[in-house]
């Protein structure tokens, strides 16, 4: 099964190795992996989407939470919550295909933010399954070029992850 | 308005980082730095030059100093330090690393790195030692400022003896060990990523009882954790108070006194028919500060499959021990000495009691088991037995001494053969199975007890691997006991060969052994060989009465001897093979 870890790290050098290098040495999947500092810049939140079973999952919240520099790991999959990735896709968008293109990307709420005259760069935010779903949409030879963030999450409500 | 104070780390003496790091280790009461020096670590040196407190021991190589370091942990239960200097001083300290690491033992390894300017430059000697450490470490540090220095040390010992304990390694750049600092050591510290759980949780304390009070074939597995953990008394107490069968796996012999009727003996891949089969058939297991592992259980699947409704207790200051390779029912995580206290206080104001009857018909069943006499081997043999020889040096030493030992089919006949009675009197690496510690081990623990009796039994294939340390005895006056069980060949690969690859003794026999007693001897030792059964316990009780020298016993043993019982790899615990089968 699929698992979203929201992972709370001291803003150290080498946090995040011992993550990557934890999920390695035991052989977890990582499928996306995102980092950036929090608000309070001593910290680090990191979103890690993995699979296994609820065995696995647990052993590898267990062994994150025994990292010295992690506080606090919350599996956001227990609970509501929402789920958000950020994707750049550099289209061809030249003579029919233009006007086309840029109808596609509407119906998907996405933002053309750059042009040439020969491609568009699209931006597309959402879930996982959204920006699959748009890549499918379009025509296989149009796609020049695509970065995806990973996943990002946090829980619905009030509730908070708070070191 | 506001007074302002200095910050605490500003309020100190003026010292270099070389100074504080000596002045930490001094303030932790360190005794003895085990250590090799090299460039990078140059002012550090210089530093525990100036000093007496803190006892420097000059190694061999850099491995020996892990592994005394380790040994003398293991044997005293406090943190052992070594000191290494960057790049290949690292690099051959990594194995003793890993090997603390895989049994928790608490230790602080000080590291020097090349400047801070340098690093990352190739620069010679540097390696990167907080990447190649990362796995096999608690957790470390690379301090790139000297004011980080004391706070940094103090953290060190915190983590790698506090929770589950580990080894903590310290990189110190050449240049933040040659600049200045103000000195300050913080007596507490606390860290908001790092508050292991020691409390056990009342409720889950209480349902464990019950499921012991109701157990009908109850069963009590003890681990490293309850010797780490110095839980010993209160295990003893228990198995008594209860009158269930009790087992320890190889890192906790000792934890329960062999001599106790109790005691069905050390458990696992090498365990007794009684203790394997008990495992498998009981219907309640307590297991205290264990883990499982594939030595011990063999295949978890066969392993679960083993006793229906068979209900689990697992007490452990590590969470992620608990259910890792087998479902526990009732998980209790916290410091086991304390768990086990609370757990024989409500034993002792229930009124319930366990169920007498079917705790008998266990007993008589495990009885059964016992009569097997599943370690019997021959005890007329013309050529010398190597259980015979574990046998006398129990005898020898009244069962009192500190016992090292390498890896392979020695250490599993001391571990079945030498009936430890208490806790840190066996020292070995269980984990990760590293040849080669068995001498270093015994300069650590001799290091700690002079006046104890320390024997360290090995074999002449994993004595090869550090046999440099019998320079560092000479030096520091080590009188260990070396207990070389010499079958000329690698005996453990020798036997899974002959059991498992149809005798193809590829490579594990040894051409050109040294002549170990002149090996001794040059190294300003004293060596003896023993090749005859009636010689075994002579030699061993003058081996014992040279107070102050040390003794290499070469002892010639049966080549074709085989460790009994044994499960193969992968399978479970009550598919053992017995010397009888074959």
């Amino acid at each position: 099964m699929r698992h979203i870890l929201s992972i709370l790290v001291e803003n150290e050098a080498g946090a995040l190795s011992r993550v990557a290098g934890l999920f390695s040495a035991r052989g977890y999947n990582i499928e996306s992996l995102t980092v950036a500092p929090t608000e309070d810049a001593t910290m680090s939140r990191m979103t890690i989407v993995t699979t296994g079973s609820d065995e696995i999952v647990e052993q590898i919240t267990k062994q994150l939470n025994k990292l010295v520099d992690v506080v606090k790991v919350v599996d956001l999959s227990e609970g509501r919550h929402i789920e958000r990735e950020l994707m750049l896709v550099k289209v061809r968008a030249a003579g029919k295909d233009r006007e086309e293109m840029k109808r596609t990307a509407d119906i998907f709420r996405g933002r053309i933010i750059d042009v040439t005259d020969k491609s568009y760069t699209i931006e597309l935010t959402g879930t996982t399954d959204k920006l699959d779903a748009f890549l499918e949409a379009l025509d296989k030879g149009a796609i020049l070029e695509t970065v995806r963030t990973g996943v990002s999450g946090i829980g619905r409500g009030e509730w908070v992850l708070k070191a | 308005m506001e007074l302002k104070l200095p910050p605490l780390a500003e309020t100190g003496e003026t010292l270099t980082g070389a100074e504080i790091a000596i002045r930490c280790l001094q303030e932790e009461g360190v005794e003895f730095v085990f250590g090799y020096p090299g460039g990078a670590v140059l002012f550090i040196y210089d530093a525990l030059f100036k000093q007496k407190k803190v006892k420097h021991i000059l190694v061999r190589h850099e491995q020996g100093a892990l592994h005394a370091a380790d040994g003398y942990a293991r044997a005293t239960g406090r943190p052992g330090v070594a000191l290494v200097t960057s790049g290949p001083g690292v690099t051959n300290a990594v194995t003793g690393i890993a090997t603390a690491y895989m049994d928790s033992i608490p230790m602080v390894v000080v590291t020097g790195q090349v400047p801070t300017r340098a690093i990352g430059e190739d620069a010679f000697q540097e390696c990167d030692t907080v990447g190649i450490t990362r796995p096999c470490v608690k957790h470390n540090f690379l301090v790139k400022d000297v004011n980080e220095l004391a706070i940094t040390m103090k953290k060190a010992f915190h983590i790698a003896t506090t929770g589950r304990p580990g080894p903590v390694l310290v990189d110190i750049p050449k240049d933040v060990s040659q600049q200045s600092a103000r000195f300050h050591y913080p007596e507490k510290i606390s860290l908001r990523s790092y508050s292991p759980v020691v409390k056990g949780h009342g409720g889950q304390i209480k349902k464990a009882m019950q499921l012991l009070l109701e157990a009908k074939r109850p069963m009590i597995y003890v681990g490293g954790g309850a010797i780490l953990g110095e839980a010993s008394h209160e295990v003893t107490e228990l198995v008594r108070l209860l009158d269930y069968p009790c087992t320890n796996t190889l890192m906790g012999l000792g934890a329960f006194p062999a001599s106790d009727k109790r005691f069905v003996g050390m458990l696992g891949m090498h365990g007794t028919v009684e203790a394997n089969m008990a495992m498998q058939n009981c219907d309640v297991l307590l297991a205290v500060g264990a883990r499982f592992d594939d030595r011990v259980i063999g295949n978890p699947a066969h392993f679960a499959a083993g006793s229906a409704g068979r209900k689990i207790v697992h007490i452990d200051v590590d969470p992620s021990s608990i259910s890792k390779r087998v479902r526990v029912d009732v998980p209790i995580v916290g410091h086991v000495k304390d768990v086990l206290a609370e757990l024989i206080a409500l034993l002792r104001a229930s009124k319930e009691k366990p169920d007498a009857a079917a705790l008998a018909a266990w007993w008589d069943q495990i009885g059964s088991w016992r009569a097997k006499d599943c370690l019997k081997y021959d005890r007329n043999a013309k050529i010398i037995k190597p259980q015979f020889v574990i046998e006398k040096l129990w005898e020898v030493t009244k069962g009192d001494a500190y016992v090292t030992s390498d890896v392979g089919q020695h250490q599993m006949w001391a571990a079945q053969f030498y009936r430890f009675e208490k806790p840190r009197r066996w020292i070995n690496s269980g984990g990760l199975g590293t040849m080669g510690v068995g001498l270093p081990y015994a300069m650590g623990v001799k290091l700690a007890f002079p006046k104890a009796d320390v024997a360290c039994v090995t074999g002449e294939a994993s004595v090869q691997m550090c046999i440099q340390e019998l320079s560092t005895c000479k030096q520091y006056h080590l009188p260990v006991k070396l207990v070389n069980l010499n079958n000329r060949y690698m005996g453990m690969v020798r036997q899974w060969q002959e059991f498992f690859h149809g005798n193809r003794y590829s490579e594990s026999y040894m051409d050109a052994l040294p002549d170990f007693v002149k090996l001794a001897e040059a190294y300003g030792h004293v060596g003896m060989r023993v090749e005859k059964p009636g010689d075994v316990e002579g030699a061993l009780r003058e081996a014992f009465s040279l107070k102050d020298r040390l003794v290499f016993l070469d002892i010639i043993t049966d080549q074709t001897e085989n460790v009994f019982p044994m499960v193969p790899g992968g399978k479970g615990m009550s598919e053992m093979i017995l010397s009888e089968d074959l």
